[in-house]
């Protein structure tokens, strides 16, 4: 795309200018020109972005330097400053949060676009399409009157008593927690996971469907062989949009995970999250290196929405390059 | 018609920068806490005072210091008065100081929610500490039960609930808890956040309050006027007199006049823990932050011409918004301090 630009106003100047002007008077290059500014700002704000907390983190970056990844503390006081917890809690949520809502969002999606009626599918996406649409804090409010009190006094009591075990399910039930967190984050991207899921589903080709029952597949057979494969990448994106929120989900997060920066086997344990600390402390910082910390987080939540989408995206091309040898076979 | 619509528009714009000339505007920026009344305030003072209209943003304590320091703003607020560092940054930029004035009071109350007591508790102030040290961890312990004689308390774990953003109410109450423990001191400090030895995080005073209504044998500390105006429950708390005194305006009040004698002149004060039988120790001030030297003539006339009509007659409203009055030594102290700004 770049280079494209710099071809347009760069070509010789005593012919390419007429021919310049009349592509102008064209509009094309009007059009072109300026929906590529547009596009470009994109980038620029990405690269600002990244420059503020670069240059904002400065302090804090030269003081800690690698230890700020390595180190629990996070100590006000004492001006001490440790993001790992933060970064746990971030990521365990998040990974909660998509354990529960992908085996449901696609299951939901593949009923909606392939089993049910044509009536009930389109009414339930109006509402599906209204809960993504809810504001988190909302979601907050449904996870402190009604999934901590539910976590606290069933879930977790029962999931002690039948994995007691596993040090996942270990230590006191508050209610709060990373679990809880997970749960209600689940609930916040499941929306999310249906609508887009749903619509790929839908748009795969009928040939694809009526091939497999001539192949005298089953009907689940055509779906969970044929189309679900077929829309793998539309699929995945979904799984990338509901990533990216629970990652920087903010205040439904704050509200339910217990505000205590732990890092403990125990999803029961109360944590942390960079987005919830950065907005319940910046207000308050006093100090240089509070505030720069603090920005460092930023930074660092953003290197990690960054890495675990790169991740994502190598773990489509991976699984597609094996759903693709399948298809020899 | 073209020609009237032009006389308007003339009309409009003239009016708009005769207006624009007129108005005095001065911006200010801080805590959270005293926002209701400073916005009552800064209403009804600009009605009476036609020409300023006073601004404010309750961006929180930090913020307004900061703000005052960057000069973006005319006048900051907190809840927590700025340390010798931060005068000196102030002091160093602007070349001239910074003036504190308390405004008003407030007070954090421990509250709790014990399945089966109904009886209002007593907590000294090592109680307190040893709680959110997470040493006290049963409510039968006898540190708890010997200041509440009468009272069943269970054998319970007690959860502990604090806040989880950064605020005044968690300054004054850690700078209670420094005052009385020397554990809490060494080990944990006061600030507007700190690192909690135990406990679950909340967001704000609805936060604190949730959580606790939710969770069974758990205590925190909320403000009182949110207690107050919420009617939650909530604690005594032992003084330094021996006497356990429950927070109301009087016994906030009573804290101020107790810490009179001690009062330096710049009003940087802690009032935790103030001597007076009456006095309710986890009290404080809140403070406004003048800047010592105005540029502008008539920006520092209506400042002064606030804080004056603030501390006197403006006192008589703040009890309707459950904040405690300044007491009157305070106030005249205060009275001669306006005359530094200059």
């Amino acid at each position: 795309m770049a280079t494209t630009t710099t071809t347009v106003p760069g070509a010789s100047p005593a012919a390419g200018s007429r021919s310049f002007l009349s592509k102008l008077r064209d509009g094309d290059e009007i059009a072109r020109v300026i929906t590529l500014l547009f596009a470009a700002s994109v980038v620029l704000i990405t690269l600002m972005l990244v420059l503020q907390l670069w240059h904002g983190s400065a302090l804090a970056r030269h003081k800690f330097g690698f230890n700020f990844f390595r180190t629990s503390v996070w100590d006000p006081v004492n001006d001490e400053y440790g993001a790992l917890p933060f970064i746990y809690g971030t990521v365990v949520t998040a990974i909660v949060g998509l354990a529960l809502a992908v085996p449901l969002g696609i299951g939901a999606a593949i009923f909606l676009a392939e089993l049910a009626p044509q009536k009930v599918s389109d009414m339930l996406e109006f509402f599906i399409d209204l809960l993504a649409a809810v504001p988190s804090v909302i979601y907050g409010l449904l996870g402190v009157f009604i999934v901590i009190p539910l976590m606290r006094n069933y879930v977790q009591p029962g999931l002690k008593a039948a994995f007691g075990f596993l040090p996942l399910f270990q230590g006191p039930a508050f209610g709060v927690g990373f679990l809880t967190a997970g749960v209600v984050l689940a609930i916040m991207v499941i929306p999310y996971i249906i609508s887009v899921s749903r619509e790929v589903l839908l748009s795969v080709p009928r040939d694809q469907r009526e091939a497999a029952l001539a192949l005298g597949s089953t009907r689940w057979e055509s779906t969970w062989k044929v189309v679900v494969p077929f829309a793998r990448t539309g699929i995945m994106g979904s799984i990338f949009l509901a990533l990216a929120r629970a990652l920087g989900e903010t205040m439904a997060v704050t509200m339910v995970i217990g505000n205590t920066p732990t890092i403990s086997a125990s999803l029961f344990s109360p944590g942390y999250s960079i987005a919830a600390v950065i907005a319940n402390e910046f207000s308050e910082a006093t100090g240089d290196l509070y505030v720069q910390s603090l920005i460092e987080l930023g930074l660092v939540l953003f290197l990690l929405t960054f890495i675990l989408n790169g991740l994502a995206r190598l773990l489509i091309v991976v699984t597609a390059q094996r759903g693709s040898g399948m298809g020899h076979v | 018609m073209k020609r009237i619509a032009g006389m308007l528009l003339v009309a409009f714009v003239l009016t708009g920068i005769v207006w624009a000339e007129d108005a005095l505007l001065i911006n200010g920026a801080g805590a959270t806490f005293p926002n209701p009344i400073y916005q009552k305030w800064f209403d009804e003072f600009g009605q009476k005072n036609g020409k300023a209209k006073i601004n404010y943003t309750p961006i929180g304590s930090g913020a307004g210091i900061k703000q005052i320091t960057e000069g973006t703003v005319d006048f900051g607020a907190s809840d927590g008065p700025m340390s010798d560092e931060q005068l000196k940054a102030y002091q160093d930029k602007h070349g001239s100081a910074v003036l504190h004035f308390p405004t008003v009071l407030g007070a954090a109350v421990p509250t709790y929610n014990i399945p089966g007591v109904t009886a209002s508790l007593n907590f000294t102030p090592e109680a307190l500490a040893g709680i959110f040290l997470g040493r006290i961890t049963k409510w039968n312990d006898p540190a708890i039960a010997s200041a509440n004689k009468g009272v069943q308390l269970p054998a319970n774990d007690i959860v502990v609930v604090h806040r989880s953003d950064g605020s005044g109410t968690t300054y004054i109450w850690t700078d209670f808890l420094s005052k009385v423990s020397e554990d809490w001191k060494s080990k944990v400090g006061k600030n507007t956040s700190i690192n909690w030895p135990v406990g679950l995080g909340a967001k704000g005073n609805d936060g604190v309050t949730g959580q606790i209504k939710t969770t069974p044998n758990s205590i925190g500390y909320v403000e009182l006027i949110y207690a107050a105006t919420q009617n939650i429950p909530y604690g005594a708390v032992k003084n330094s007199s021996g006497k356990f005194v429950k927070a109301d305006l009087a016994s906030v009040s009573a804290a101020a006049a107790g810490a009179v004698k001690e009062m330096p002149d710049d009003f940087r004060v802690s009032i935790t823990n103030a001597p007076g039988a009456a006095a309710y120790p986890i009290s404080s001030f809140t403070w406004l932050l003048i800047p010592q030297k105005f540029s502008d003539a008539s920006k520092r006339d209506a400042m002064k011409g606030f804080l004056k009509w603030a501390i006197t007659d403006g006192q008589n409203e703040v009890e309707q918004l459950s904040y405690a009055k300044l007491p009157k030594a305070v106030v005249a102290k205060e009275i001669k301090a306006i005359d530094q700004i200059q």
